[in-house]
């Protein structure tokens, strides 16, 4: 048997290379970040550095265990991991510890881990199985409604901790699926609703602008289809019209509602009376035009309602800030400016490692977590952090190379879901220390500190590189 | 359906948003300009907002140090437009060569220099009435500006030493990024010890500005700003009246007087002779502090915690203790003595008392040869040798507070001095450990290579009327906006002589006021049973200090008093009225004896030097 020298040799080394470059980048700027000149030495295990030293030193040999294990293993009981990762959700929500509002902790004496990140491994497994068994049958209803279960169960009991972050993690499968021949439909009408979503928070009297705009869209897209300009140009008269009466009746009666609500009034009866005679004249496409509409303003007018019930106060908080809505300088938007002010104040070559006077004199909370972009962006300027994100890009592109290499649907499902993982990580947790995202809570793959999330991140990256490293052998 | 151009979709998905990501920073980083926040930038200023400095209150609320404010005259270098130098002159009442020269000094060589932006001090304090006539001028001025700025007001001229004093930093302060030149910090007693307390927080503004100078606005809307917060006033344990009549009695002595309340280790009084006006080391002129740094008396020195003097026959207490808690005492062992303390060709003198006494009857009377033949007795004490029984000997002594810090908040505190084993190796070099009781036995009388601050004494005072533990003395009372003191103050501090020891002594005390032969008989408050211990302490100075420690009254103590008269006389002589009025004051707040106060303000240090001449 020669299976370690296989393993040695089937392993990806490009990807173990930059893995670790990442992990020591991380190290360096975590002590860049919580430095101070009493416990200069970076090896002092009461600081966060020496800590994470630990953690890194642990994440190796994990590492290292992971690529030991035998490859049929993560096949075969990708259900029961699957199962025991959602016991451990439910589990946590009841003995968990509270942190910033979200109950996604486990204490075990002074070691807190959240379970959420290794659970992210469990769902792409258990994916990769089911994808692995049923492979080109995705736009089945019963299939669909399995993968939803699959991806939902772990999102709706993490969305119960309130812990929104890693929740949105979980649209990461979206793409995933994708690949695996989910109609690009969903994807567009996922993006659609965000852009929605943010508008009707952005704007007031939004839903009414949507209202005609989406109405006046159902005219154009049906213009386009059935080029019949007459009737469209018929509707457009008649809701000229109707607007103008409505609008001397309220000038004449005392002016008793705004301009919006005139808009409103009048495209309202329009769109009834265009939907009733589309109806009774059989025209082709006006079913899906109108189902399209329905659904779109039904959506926007439920973003207040799930904004209002479903989000706590301080998620509602950040997207209002990030949406510049409310002004909270001491609050959260107090951590953004700090982090845009430590950042752009890097210029192009940085201020140097260990000069970062924001980083220095902790002006960014969190910053060795989630705001560890920060001391990058400081330090080393513009340079260091294009370094930075150039290296991600490489990895996940380098990744799904790997993905597409594998001869099995289990190993490119899986290996697509690494890559999706962690591409949302990185990019919304680069997003939100540049002001280009709210400020949601997640870590950096391999860079921030943290022993719970370099585990799993080092976990998940390894299962890809061990299947990886032995694709040639049958894989169900 | 083939999938397989979705990679690419996937790939280059991942490609767009890192360049988004770029781009974001490119902008961040490399375009704008908005979040370059920095002292240096020529598109911002940073104005600091000085707090008030926290304010002082005594132990009765009476204030003591409060504010008053001042204004510096600043100028920035590269707005200085040519004007009437008289008239600036004559208003701000400085020679016009003063401004000249300063001018020149300010004004950096280089025009473009960064230094001609930032706001450099032109003259500093100003008073309020100069402010106010150059306020209606400053118009004329290009460039000037006036800061408020607070300095020091002594409501009351007392107790220089422990207050401290503030002044601008110096070079090694300024390593503490807090500081910049030209801050003020305090830089001796409590406002150095409760500088952060009192100090408060910088505020800091920062503006936009524009090539001109001219404010535009807040920088990112004042989102970096933050407010200037007041420092906690102290309450400190000092009561100022009795400080004040301390200071009055001992006015042209020098020595030092400290006074606690023994229930709670609060100093209730702290004096150092002679002192000097607090309000001396506030203001411009400096030239003050000089003055009094070369006075001959030393005004600067804090005679309180400072000064190692020998204890005298105050110490005999504290000698009486040790052999009780050694067990080669007992307070019925008696001592006869015959006008001094023999062995062979060595004597010590003593006064004549009658004979023998026992442990209560020889601190009233002062025994020397009592306390000579029961420190020899600890010394002796076989089968462990000297060196040995004088560590154990050291050991008590420490514990009763002498030979280290008690960690009073007084930056200044010193220790005083026990000496070690190795300092007596050392001393009878070359043969270490040739030294035997006899030759430690001027110890035992509270002389030799032994001293102790005012305040240890005091402390020692305050332990005997608790009956054998101490807090550490200190000096504050309350922080504002704090609930407690520090919690090492309201920790009991018990030493290594049981409690029960204490009662012979606390006898002893009382019999030295008010027994036959008692050294302090003729100090004696009328109505207050006091307890108190004087001493001659002889020392290389000249004649002997005089000293006294007492607490009153004697069943439930509430004052406990240490006072050092150097080079005057005897301890009943200076010392003991001194702390008999100090008693009588707080107690009663009054006393009922002027004709004692009257010759305590009649002292002449230099009538006694002529005596001992």
């Amino acid at each position: 048997m020669q299976r370690p020298t296989n393993l040695i040799n089937g392993i990806d080394w490009v990807t173990v290379g930059l893995y670790l470059t990442l992990v020591l980048a991380g190290w360096i700027n975590i002590y860049a970040a919580v430095f101070d000149e009493q416990n200069a030495s970076i090896f002092s295990i009461s600081q966060r550095y020496g800590k994470q030293l630990l953690w890194i030193v642990t994440a190796v040999s994990l590492a290292v265990a992971v690529c030991l294990i035998d490859t049929r293993f993560f096949s075969s009981f990708a259900y029961p991991i699957y199962g025991i990762g959602i016991l451990l959700l439910i589990a946590v929500l009841m003995i968990g510890k509270e942190v910033n509002h979200s109950k996604s902790w486990f204490e075990i004496g002074s070691l807190q881990i959240q379970p959420s990140e290794f659970v992210k491994i469990a769902t792409g497994l258990a994916l990769a199985k089911y994808l692995g068994n049923y492979s080109g049958k995705l736009m089945q209803t019963r299939n669909i409604l399995i993968l939803a279960a699959i991806i939902g169960s772990p999102l709706i009991l993490i969305l119960l901790q309130h812990d929104l972050g890693s929740g949105l993690v979980y649209l990461a499968f979206l793409i995933v699926l994708y690949r695996e021949g989910l109609h690009q439909a969903v994807l567009l009408f996922g993006m659609l609703a965000v852009v929605l979503f943010v508008l009707s928070l952005l704007m007031q009297n939004v839903q009414v602008y949507l209202v005609g705009g989406l109405i006046l869209s159902g005219f154009a897209a049906y213009q386009y289809k059935s080029k019949q300009t007459k009737l469209t140009l018929k509707g457009i008269g008649f809701f000229c019209a109707v607007f103008v009466i409505l609008f001397f009746v309220n000038l004449l009666t005392g002016s008793r509602f705004d301009i919006h609500e005139l808009l409103l009034g009048s495209a309202i009866p329009v769109f009834v009376f265009f939907v009733l005679f589309a109806a009774f004249r059989r025209l082709p496409y006006v079913r899906i035009i109108v189902l399209f509409i329905i659904c779109a303003l039904v959506f926007t007018f439920s973003v207040d309602f799930v904004f209002d019930n479903a989000l706590d106060i301080h998620q509602q908080k950040r997207i209002l800030v990030m949406l510049g809505k409310e002004s909270d300088p001491k609050g959260i938007e107090y951590n953004v400016i700090q982090s845009k002010i430590a950042i752009g104040s890097g210029g192009f070559f940085g201020k140097g490692f260990l000069q970062g006077t924001q980083t220095k004199f902790n002006f960014v909370p969190e910053q060795s977590t989630d705001f560890i972009f920060c001391t990058v962006g400081e330090e080393w300027g513009f340079a260091g952090a294009f370094v930075i994100v150039t290296l991600f890009v490489t990895l996940l592109l380098r990744l799904i190379f790997l993905a597409e290499r594998q001869r099995s649907v289990f190993g490119r499902v899986y290996a697509y879901s690494v890559v999706c993982i962690l591409f949302v990580h990185f990019f919304i947790n680069v997003s939100m220390t540049v002001d280009l995202m709210p400020v949601i809570g997640i870590p950096l793959p391999f860079f921030s500190y943290g022993g719970s999330s370099l585990w799993a991140f080092t976990i998940l990256l390894f299962i890809l590189l061990r299947l990886d490293a032995s694709r040639y052998e049958y894989i169900r | 359906m083939n999938l397989d151009f979705r990679k690419y979709m996937i790939g280059a998905f991942i490609i767009l948003s890192g360049l988004v990501l770029l781009g974001r920073l490119f902008f961040l980083q490399i375009i704008d300009d908005t979040y370059k926040a920095s002292g240096d930038s020529n598109s911002q200023r940073w104005v600091r907002q000085y707090p008030a400095r926290g304010q002082i209150f005594d132990r009765n609320g009476l204030p003591i140090v409060t504010n008053q404010a001042a204004y510096d005259l600043m100028i920035i270098p590269k707005d200085i437009q040519p004007f009437d130098t008289a008239e600036l002159a004559n208003i701000l009442g400085i020679s016009k060569d003063v401004i000249k020269t300063t001018l020149r000094r300010l004004t950096p060589k280089q025009k473009k220099s960064l230094l001609s932006y930032k706001p450099a001090i032109f003259l500093k304090q100003l008073s309020a009435e100069t402010y106010a006539v150059l306020q209606e001028h400053l118009y004329k001025y290009k460039g000037f500006s006036v800061q408020a700025r607070t300095l020091r007001n002594y409501v009351r001229p007392i107790a220089p030493h422990l207050l401290g004093y503030v002044a601008e930093v110096d070079s090694t302060e300024i390593k503490d990024p807090y500081y910049k030149i030209g801050d003020y910090i305090g830089k001796s007693g409590i406002e150095q010890f409760y500088e952060k307390a009192l100090r408060g927080k910088m505020g800091l503004n920062i503006y936009q500005v524009d090539v001109r100078g001219q404010i535009k606005g807040s920088f990112l809307n004042g989102d970096l700003d933050t407010m200037a917060v007041v420092g906690s006033n102290l309450t400190l344990s000092i009561d100022a009246e009795l400080q004040t009549y301390a200071e009055h009695l001992m006015g042209k002595m020098r020595g030092a007087a400290v006074a606690i309340e023994p229930a709670t280790g609060e100093i209730l009084m702290m004096v150092s002779v002679p002192n000097y006006d607090p309000a001396l080391l506030v203001g411009r002129v400096r030239s003050d502090y000089l003055k009094l740094s070369h006075n001959l008396g030393k005004p600067l020195f804090d005679r309180s915690v400072m000064s190692a003097y020998p204890p005298g026959s105050t110490f005999k207490v504290a000698q009486g203790l040790a052999g009780l808690q050694h067990g080669t005492l007992t307070p019925h062992s008696t001592c006869g003595c015959t006008g001094g303390y023999t062995v062979g060709r060595f004597h010590m003198g003593c006064h004549a008392h009658a004979s023998p006494l026992n442990l209560p009857q020889a601190i009233g009377n002062s025994c020397n040869s009592y306390f000579a033949t029961a420190f020899r007795r600890i010394l002796d004490n076989k089968p462990l040798s000297t060196r040995e029984n004088y560590l154990q000997w050291r050991e008590y002594i420490l514990s009763l507070g002498f030979g280290e810090k008690l960690g009073i908040d007084l930056p200044q505190e010193l220790s005083g001095k026990i000496p070690s084993a190795e300092d007596y190796d050392r001393k009878f070099f070359p043969t270490p450990e040739s030294w035997r009781s006899l030759t430690l036995v001027s110890l035992a009388i509270g002389q030799g290579e032994i001293g102790n601050t005012v305040v240890q004494m005091a402390n020692f005072a305050a332990l005997i009327a608790n009956g054998g533990y101490f807090y550490t003395p200190h000096l504050i009372k309350k922080i504002a906006g704090r609930d407690t003191v520090p919690p090492q103050y309201a920790e009991k501090r018990f030493t290594k002589v049981d409690t029960s020891h204490f009662e012979a002594v606390q006898e002893g005390m009382y019999y030295a006021v008010t027994g036959a032969g008692g050294t302090a008989k003729w100090v004696a408050i009328p109505e207050i049973e006091m307890c108190g211990k004087t001493g001659t302490a002889q020392n290389p100075h000249g004649i002997n200090h005089s000293t006294f420690m007492a607490y009153a009254p004697r069943n439930y103590p509430k004052i406990a008093v240490a006072v050092y008269v150097e080079n005057s006389g005897s301890g009943a002589s200076w010392a003991a009225p001194i702390a008999s009025l100090l008693i009588e004051k707080y107690l009663k707040g009054e006393t009922a004896r002027p004709w004692m106060e009257n010759r305590l303000l009649s002292f002449n240090l230099y009538d006694n030097h002529a005596e001992a001449n």
